[in-house]
């Protein structure tokens, strides 16, 4: 069973624009279950559209996003999101952060605070139960917002830059961090980057968006296995090809500017 | 250091008592118009045994303010903060309403006194009633001001955790808001305090009230009476304004970094 994009498009009306923004034209996509999806494009391309379109956080203008046979037509618990900015609950501690979607479910305190302990201790964050998001450094600030995504049992893992916001080394970790849940939870990811090396390290799949509107210029398959050696020549192959894409978008010029 | 931190405040008003007396002592300052520290504590002395008028102890009189203001701005909370919290949420709402609240803000309380009497008679309704639209305002604008600054990542983010519209409000705009919604609770118990004099300046049926003990010092041109008066407002409403300050940082707690 899969996650299907039909014909996707999403158009914006915005103020000060005369004709409605156009942030997705026409994407259609098979995504198998289980699998690992690396999104990327230039900036502004419509990348994180496309990703809530998914979420069910805006209506899609013209197509179908169907998970295992289901339309998704707005938010359902079928999905997770984790954001750049992690945007973690600033008023409650870790656990209840955690434990916040099976809140949204009805579940009673102590038992959804046990479930997330099991979160706390799988993800290395002992010892922060009741610290506060404020006082968490970024990664492990990430960490809770990855916890947080996968405790209500999505199927998919919508990612939207996610480490985007740390800093090189603190992304390399994170990076191997979110491939071993992966593959103990064998959810699907689709993880949206900016940085070549992220997708190419990352994905069993590469996709690339052109440039606004985003439509699927090249859709790349990894062969390597994992761990993958980021110094191969065959790593640097993959590079080169999703890099030569980027650099033709880039260079067929305007609009990157972000819609609105 | 910190030692000599903690008793800076008591030193600095001990300071200006003491200045103040020197002030009357040495005849600088006619102490028939403004009495000296002493006799001031004298008079409060006096007020809790003899009271004003006689019979009318100055407890009493502070509990009966105390009521009507707590009256006026509980029934203010409860009707300014889930409208603060509805309009901040829905700019339709919000571009409906705001005209009528932003012409009715500028309209001091006590005009409305006239109008309060005729609906309810002299006594503790239209007092709280006056007091109400003291507070009311402050509170509503402060907390719709305090939604529509919620980071929108946060409610897209309790959306996909899948918070349902009430929950949206009670688990998450609530609390995100809660440091703005203080701000205008603190802010309108302030001139709910400040209106409740002037209120019972007017109008008083019980003969309680430490507005109307003041009128009355006044009529019997005592002005050690008037300025204990004074100085117990002052206490009171201080003492008002540190609870609010504890409801505020105990009911959500959002811990600063470690950095700080």
């Amino acid at each position: 069973m899969a996650l299907i994009l039909s014909e996707l498009s999403k158009s914006f009306d915005c103020d000060g624009f005369e004709s409605p923004v156009e942030a997705v034209c026409d994407i259609s996509l098979m995504i198998e279950t289980g699998s690992f999806v690396s999104i990327i494009g230039p900036s502004g391309c419509g990348k994180s559209t496309l990703l809530r379109l998914i979420a069910g956080l805006i209506r899609p203008t013209g197509g179908i996003i169907e998970l295992d046979g289901e339309r998704i037509t707005e938010v359902c618990g079928r999905t997770g999101f984790v954001f750049q900015d992690y945007a973690l609950f600033p008023w409650l501690n870790i656990i209840d952060n955690i434990a916040f979607p099976l809140a949204m479910k009805g579940m009673p305190v102590r038992e959804r605070r046990t479930r997330a302990l099991e979160y706390v201790d799988r993800f290395g964050l002992g010892g922060f139960t009741r610290s506060y998001p404020a006082e968490l450094s970024g990664g492990m600030q990430q960490r809770v917002a990855i916890a947080r995504s996968l405790i209500g049992n999505a199927e998919v893992l919508l990612m939207d830059e996610p480490f985007g916001a740390l800093d090189s080394q603190t992304r390399s970790q994170m990076q191997q961090f979110l491939l071993s849940v992966w593959q103990e939870t064998q959810r699907t990811v689709l993880l949206i980057t900016h940085n070549i090396d992220e997708a190419v390290f990352l994905g069993q799949r590469v996709i690339c968006l052109t440039r606004r509107p985003a439509r699927i210029g090249a859709d790349i398959k990894i062969a390597c296995g994992y761990p993958r050696d980021v110094t191969s020549d065959e790593f640097n192959v993959y590079r080169r090809t999703v890099l030569k894409f980027l650099d033709r978008e880039h260079a067929a010029g305007a609009p990157t500017d972000p819609p609105c | 250091m910190k030692i000599a931190e903690r008793y800076e405040r008591p030193v600095c008003i001990a300071l200006l008592i003491g200045v103040w007396e020197l002030l009357c002592a040495s005849g600088l300052v006619n102490p028939v118009l403004i009495p000296p520290p002493h006799r001031i504590v004298m008079a409060i002395g006096e007020l809790l045994v003899r009271g004003l008028p006689a019979g009318h102890l100055l407890h009493r009189h502070c509990l009966e303010s105390l009521l009507r203001v707590s009256t006026g701005f509980i029934v203010a909370t409860a009707a300014a903060l889930p409208l603060g919290l509805v309009l901040g949420r829905s700019a339709r709402l919000r571009n409906l309403c705001t005209p009528v609240i932003e012409l009715m803000r500028p309209i001091p309380p006590l005009a409305w006194i006239p109008l309060a009497i005729l609906w309810f008679g002299i006594g503790l309704k239209s007092a709280a009633f006056i007091i109400f639209l003291g507070c009311f305002f402050p509170i509503v604008l402060n907390t719709i001001s305090g939604v529509v600054t919620v980071d929108p990542l946060l409610i897209d983010a309790a959306r996909v955790c899948g918070a349902d519209d009430r929950r949206m409000f009670v688990r998450v705009l609530l609390p995100a808001a809660w440091p703005s919604v203080c701000t205008g609770m603190r802010i309108g118990l302030g001139i709910g305090w400040m209106t409740l004099v002037a209120a019972e300046f007017t109008g008083v049926k019980s003969g309680y009230g430490l507005g109307y003990m003041i009128m009355t010092a006044r009529d019997i041109q005592r002005p050690d009476y008037v300025l204990a008066g004074m100085v117990l407002i002052g206490v009171v409403g201080y003492l008002l304004d540190m609870l609010l300050q504890m409801l505020q940082q105990g009911f959500i707690r959002t811990r600063t970094t470690l950095a700080d």
